[in-house]
């Protein structure tokens, strides 16, 4: 018997991980440390300073974006709550509703926008509201946004339910629950981590959206990476670094708190 | 014939049947469960004792048929509306409840004030010696402190009738003997008639008042532990309960209730006749190999000799193989002590097999 196969041993392993590091994550860390950079100039380094992230909410184009970053959060937060609820409901039926015709189908139907090209949901999406004659503005990005965010907010969701024995349900009926109390009182609460990943998911995914939110949106309203993208179009300047900043760093404290809890989950 | 008995049965259950799309997974089950009764469902895997359990339990609709509770028509009642309560295999604890929330939480949901659910629960507690850990989460539990936390949370809303799923089956062997006389000392306490599903033979013998053995969605015989084990009713029975000599005999006379039969080699032998086995009938006769013995020499009519092949040391007992003519095989278990274990003979030698009276049990199929 020879020695047991050890991928470290493959030659080049080192080297290869080494670049595909460096690769992921060379341009935040160029990005995150120059947006400390105290120039004018995006490459010129001049010293550690504060100055661009004081730029953003007090600078020429502070306005536009404290603007912008309200109606990306404010959206990110009303679609990631209702595309929670919905996938919430989705998942219930489908996972618990037993065996009905139409169930494969239904699943296929609610995974499937994870896979058409973002750039055709967008088109499609415009021509919709089009052709419906809806104005476009806040609202139509906000149920552009509803509608593709829940099937992310459908999978880790669904992900959890399946992972919860058809007897814990049983157990409550037999119990004397009614089934809705089963519902709230058993099942919501255990399916509690996989929402959470869910709406944090749904969160992220609005508001990090740029190339639906650029076909919808219409003339006069900006969300973050529309504002981003529309500025770095006269040229990138330091403060787009801080903004960017800024945003990596939310998303790391989304990452942590869905961390924090699926392992306290796992703990009790 | 009916029998007339002044106590209600727990338990009816009139022509049961249970069909998948074209697949029946019950035939036709009646079956009456006493009131207090110990009861034990025992089948391998897939022979629909579990399905039983879930339609009186009601989480599997009945086909056909009528399941009565004491009295009353039950069979399309929804879980929540039938006092019976359930230990699942599982357990299913509420994993973000405290197990004192988990053992109250039937009474709760029977409508009983959260102080008078919690009470009740710490009584349930205490029955099954947890009382310490009530403050707990199921998951800090070991599994057999989950399983009596299972037990106390289907007891506290006092259920008219107990279903236990193959509670047993997810423990190690020692504590699984210990929760044995447990579960026995705790139906005898609370006086409720415990329905118990089981695939294991000694687990069924040591607790059960009453066992039905089921293979293939049938009923294949309902009894005693002793009646189970000593006269099986058929070759499922007597192949599935313990360990048995299975041996194929010809009937050749049948007189004031011995049957005269002989076996492969010419053997012949008398023992007690069965209903449904005439002359000329070609049967299996089951013999339990503890029930026979060996000797140097003939001891009484009902003596076979044979060539010992091998000894096998099984800790408590010796068992011995040996050959007859006309291909017969049979095992001999003599009781590894000063007293039962008179002599071994050694393989090559010459034995002969005496049986103890009415060790003899001829099958009808």
């Amino acid at each position: 018997m020879g020695r047991r196969f050890d991928i470290k041993h493959v030659p080049g392993f080192l080297p290869v991980t080494i670049l595909c590091l460096v690769v992921l994550y060379a341009p935040l860390l160029v990005v995150t440390i120059y947006s400390l950079n105290d120039s004018n100039s995006i490459t010129n380094w001049e010293g550690v300073s504060l100055r661009w992230y004081a730029d953003v909410f007090t600078g020429p184009e502070a306005e536009k974006f404290k603007l912008a970053a309200w109606n990306s959060f404010t959206i990110a937060i009303i679609a990631a709550t209702v595309s929670t609820s919905i996938a919430t409901l989705a998942a219930t039926a489908m996972v618990r509703g037993g065996r009905f015709r139409l169930r494969t189908v239904s699943f296929g139907l609610i995974s499937m926008p994870l896979m058409v090209p973002e750039i055709v949901t967008a088109v499609a999406t415009l021509i919709f509201f089009n052709s419906i004659g809806f104005t476009r503005g806040y609202s139509s990005i906000l149920l552009a946004h509803i509608a593709f965010c829940i099937p992310f907010a459908y999978m880790p969701i669904a992900a959890r339910m399946q992972g919860i024995e058809d007897s814990y349900e049983q157990a409550a009926l037999d119990l004397y629950a009614t089934k809705r109390q089963a519902f709230t009182r058993i099942l919501l609460p255990m399916m509690v981590p996989g929402i959470i990943s869910g709406y944090l998911l749904a969160f992220i995914i609005s508001l990090d959206d740029f190339i639906i939110t650029n076909f919808v949106k219409g003339a006069g309203i900006e969300t973050l990476p529309t504002a981003i993208f529309g500025s770095v179009k006269q040229g990138i300047k330091p403060n787009i670094m801080a903004i960017s900043t800024m945003l990596l760093a939310l998303s790391i404290l989304m990452v942590t708190i869905s961390y924090f809890v699926s392992k306290s989950d796992k703990k009790t | 014939m009916q029998v007339t008995d002044d106590r209600i049965n727990a338990i009816d259950i009139r022509n049961a049947v249970k069909r998948y799309g074209d697949f029946t997974a019950l035939k036709t089950i009646s079956l009456s469960i006493r009131d207090n009764e110990f009861f034990t469902l025992l089948g391998p895997s897939g022979c629909g004792k579990t399905t039983l359990l879930r339609m009186i339990a009601g989480f599997e609709d009945v086909t056909e048929g009528e399941i009565f509770l004491f009295g009353d028509e039950i069979e399309k009642l929804p879980p929540n509306r039938r006092p019976i309560n359930t230990v699942f295999q599982n357990y299913a604890l509420f994993p973000m409840m405290t197990i004192l929330d988990n053992v109250a939480f039937g009474l709760e949901m029977k409508g009983e004030s959260k102080a008078a659910a919690r009470k009740r629960a710490g009584e349930m507690l205490e029955l099954v010696q947890l009382s310490q850990f009530s403050s707990r989460k199921p998951s800090q539990l070991s599994g057999g402190q989950q399983q009596r936390v299972a037990l106390a949370r289907a007891l506290a809303p006092s259920p008219k009738v107990l279903l236990l799923d193959e509670p047993l089956s997810a423990l190690d062997l020692k504590l699984r003997q210990a929760m044995r006389f447990e579960l026995k000392e705790l139906q005898r306490e609370t006086g409720i008639t415990f329905i118990f599903v089981t695939h294991d033979q000694e687990e069924a013998l040591t607790m059960s008042d009453r066992i039905a053995v089921m293979s293939a969605g049938e009923l294949q015989q309902l009894g005693d532990a002793r009646d189970i084990y000593e006269r099986p009713s058929n070759m499922f029975v007597a192949d599935f309960i313990g360990e048995t000599n299975l041996l194929e005999v010809e009937v050749d006379a049948v007189e004031a209730g011995r049957a005269q039969v002989h076996l492969g080699g010419g053997h012949q032998l008398s023992v007690d006749a069965v209903e449904g086995v005439g002359k000329g009938a070609k049967v299996h006769m089951s013999v339990r190999p503890e029930r026979l013995y060996l000797s140097e020499g003939a001891e009484g009519p009902e003596s076979l000799a044979g060539t010992v092949r091998a000894n096998m040391f099984v800790g408590t007992d010796i068992q011995t193989l040996l050959d007859l003519d006309g291909g017969v095989q049979i095992s001999v278990r003599s009781s590894n002590s000063e007293r039962g274990n008179k002599r071994v003979f050694e393989p090559g030698q010459i034995a002969h097999i005496n049986m103890e009276q009415g060790a003899a049990r001829l099958l009808a199929d």
